[in-house]
């Protein structure tokens, strides 16, 4: 739920228009200085966001991989931020974030071109913030989200193949999403969706895009007959308390600004994850099973997930309705549907991330309403939000399965995307990176 | 009687394991093993420094077979475990004095 983005101290630009000084004399007049709070909370939340990648989703998900595939893993998802960070800065966030552009994607200040120190980015009251601060903050994002396919694709997929898919996906996928919900102009911002922090752009594209990439690739050899236990649920479970950390930046960073409405989000990614991750280790005891560390790391990530879209857009209440509702549909998914329907998400990006954000964005709908004691005024009827955004789920899962198929086709006939029999074997660790992670 | 011992990749596994059951072989031992022969094991690298280690993972399967069966079992190994690239691994047939199946006490070809 960012607000248009407008350059209020684009100086350089004023300076090549034809009415140079008559633009000169406007932008010298409502020339806006960052309030250094907002700025280095912003800066703060980047970095939490940073600690979400490396260690959080590396430990996370390598730690539910097999031992020989434990660097592979969080190899993959280092050269994947690393590379997705560079693409940020060179066409990322002017495909993203304009300053031209129209309802699909943007253009224009390729290579930060026209971004110094001295821009701003607008926030959603009249503040503003260093605009270096909002590439950044922006930046992990995109990152974490490419590395969060992975999780789909684990212990199969050629590094090189990787690679490739990255700066392919992020152009064709990611970007325009991110511009569509997240920029001034864009389809599903001036739709009115509600998206605060990533729910549709981060989760149910990373979840919908894996998947599709599963099923290109195929199941990994052995599956599902063969067990597959996670070799480090003790990683896992640092990874899991990194993510929950990293979150706060995640989603109260998302509101721009240190105020009030970071406060909310904040106090929403506590409960709603909380309530996530009890939720997931009842029904396991519902079930007949007993209530495991990695039924309570799944629903803390459900939890979070499912609050994304919704931490400046609820209440409390709202918020821990959204982790319950969130966790059962996420258990069913990855307990039952992944089973019947046999694709092989290794990790469960889909149905984690996927689904919780699926559940996540059209709950928002709910609990943005007044009468669940959400920050909503109620202006926009229940039905009519319910409609958008569905709607936004709906682009976005095309959106996004329809161009990882594009370019999964491509990488897949240019370099393959599979590793031979033999080294998924033998483990990608050594296969494709020559080292152990345990001596 | 015969028993073979046969070092193989581990891949291969399931696919030479699959074709000893068509043939006929009733049970096999097979343990995760580490050695090396010509293909001399391979190098690691951390952070630039490379590190070669001897030992590479292989699969030793442990079969005992009669006398009939024998050359069948080393055929199909040898066919099944060969990818024709350096490493495949060898397989080894020894004369076996006599086997007992211990919930029995049956012994020779019947015990296998």
């Amino acid at each position: 739920m960012f607000r248009t983005l407008s350059r209020t101290a684009a100086l350089g630009l004023a300076l090549l228009t034809p009415a140079a000084a008559f633009a000169q004399e406007a932008a010298e007049a409502a020339v806006a200085v960052p309030n250094p709070g907002n700025n280095a909370w912003m800066m703060t939340a980047t970095v939490l966001v940073m600690l979400m990648i490396l260690p959080g989703l590396a430990l996370f998900y390598g730690g539910l991989t097999r031992s020989k595939n434990m660097l592979s893993t969080m190899t993959q998802i280092g050269a994947t931020a690393s590379l997705a960070m560079l693409v940020w800065v060179m066409w990322g966030y002017s495909t993203a974030f304009g300053p031209e552009g129209n309802a699909f994607f943007s253009w224009g200040n390729l290579f930060l071109s026209q971004t110094d120190a001295a821009s701003t980015a607008a926030t959603f009251t009249d503040e503003v913030i260093s605009e270096f601060v909002f590439i950044s903050f922006q930046m992990t994002f995109a990152a974490i989200t490419a590395a969060l396919i992975l999780g789909a694709t684990a212990e199969r997929m050629k590094f090189n193949a990787v690679m490739l898919f990255v700066p392919l996906w992020l152009t064709i996928v990611y970007f325009p999403i991110a511009h569509m919900v997240w920029a001034g102009g864009g389809l599903l911002f001036e739709d009115g969706a509600l998206d605060f922090a990533g729910g549709t752009v981060v989760h149910i594209n990373a979840g919908v895009s894996g998947l599709v990439l599963a099923y290109l690739l195929g199941k990994r050899r052995g599956y599902p007959a063969e067990p597959m236990p996670p070799h480090s649920m003790t990683l896992t479970m640092v990874g899991t308390g990194l993510l929950w950390v990293g979150w706060f930046g995640f989603n109260a960073g998302s509101a721009l600004e240190a105020d009030a409405s970071a406060g909310l989000a904040m106090i929403n990614t506590f409960v709603a994850t909380a309530a996530g991750a009890l939720t997931w280790m009842v029904i396991e005891r519902a079930a007949g099973h007993k209530g495991s560390a990695l039924g309570f790391c799944s629903g803390v990530i459900a939890g979070l997930v499912a609050v994304t879209p919704a931490a400046g857009n609820s209440g409390p209440f709202g918020a821990i309705l959204l982790g319950i509702v969130s966790a059962a549909v996420c258990y069913f998914f990855v307990a039952k549907v992944k089973a019947k329907l046999g694709y092989d998400d290794s990790l469960d990006a889909f149905g984690i991330h996927g689904i919780g954000g699926i559940v996540g964005a059209v709950g928002t709908a709910v609990v943005y309403q007044p009468f669940l004691a959400g920050p909503g005024d109620g202006s926009v009827a229940l039905g009519a939000q319910l409609w958008v955004q569905i709607f936004s789920v709906l682009v976005t899962i095309v959106w996004a399965g329809i161009g990882t198929l594009v370019v999964g086709m491509i990488v897949k006939a240019l370099i393959g995307l599979r590793v031979t029999e033999e080294a998924e074997v033998d483990g990608l660790d050594i296969s494709e990176h020559g080292e152990r992670a345990y001596n | 009687m015969k028993f073979i011992i046969a070092v193989i990749k581990p891949f291969k596994l399931d696919e030479v394991r699959e074709a000893l059951g068509d043939i006929g072989v009733a049970g096999m031992t097979v343990t995760e093993v580490k050695g090396f022969g010509r293909q001399k094991g391979q190098t690691e690298i951390y952070r630039g420094a490379e590190y070669s280690t001897n030992m590479l993972p292989k699969v030793k399967l442990e079969i005992a077979a009669s006398d009939d069966l024998a050359p069948q079992v080393v055929e199909t190994i040898q066919q099944t475990a060969s990818t024709e690239a350096i490493g495949d691994g060898k397989i080894f047939v020894f004369d076996l004095a006599s086997a007992t199946r211990i919930r029995t006490g049956e012994t020779g070809d019947t015990a296998l």
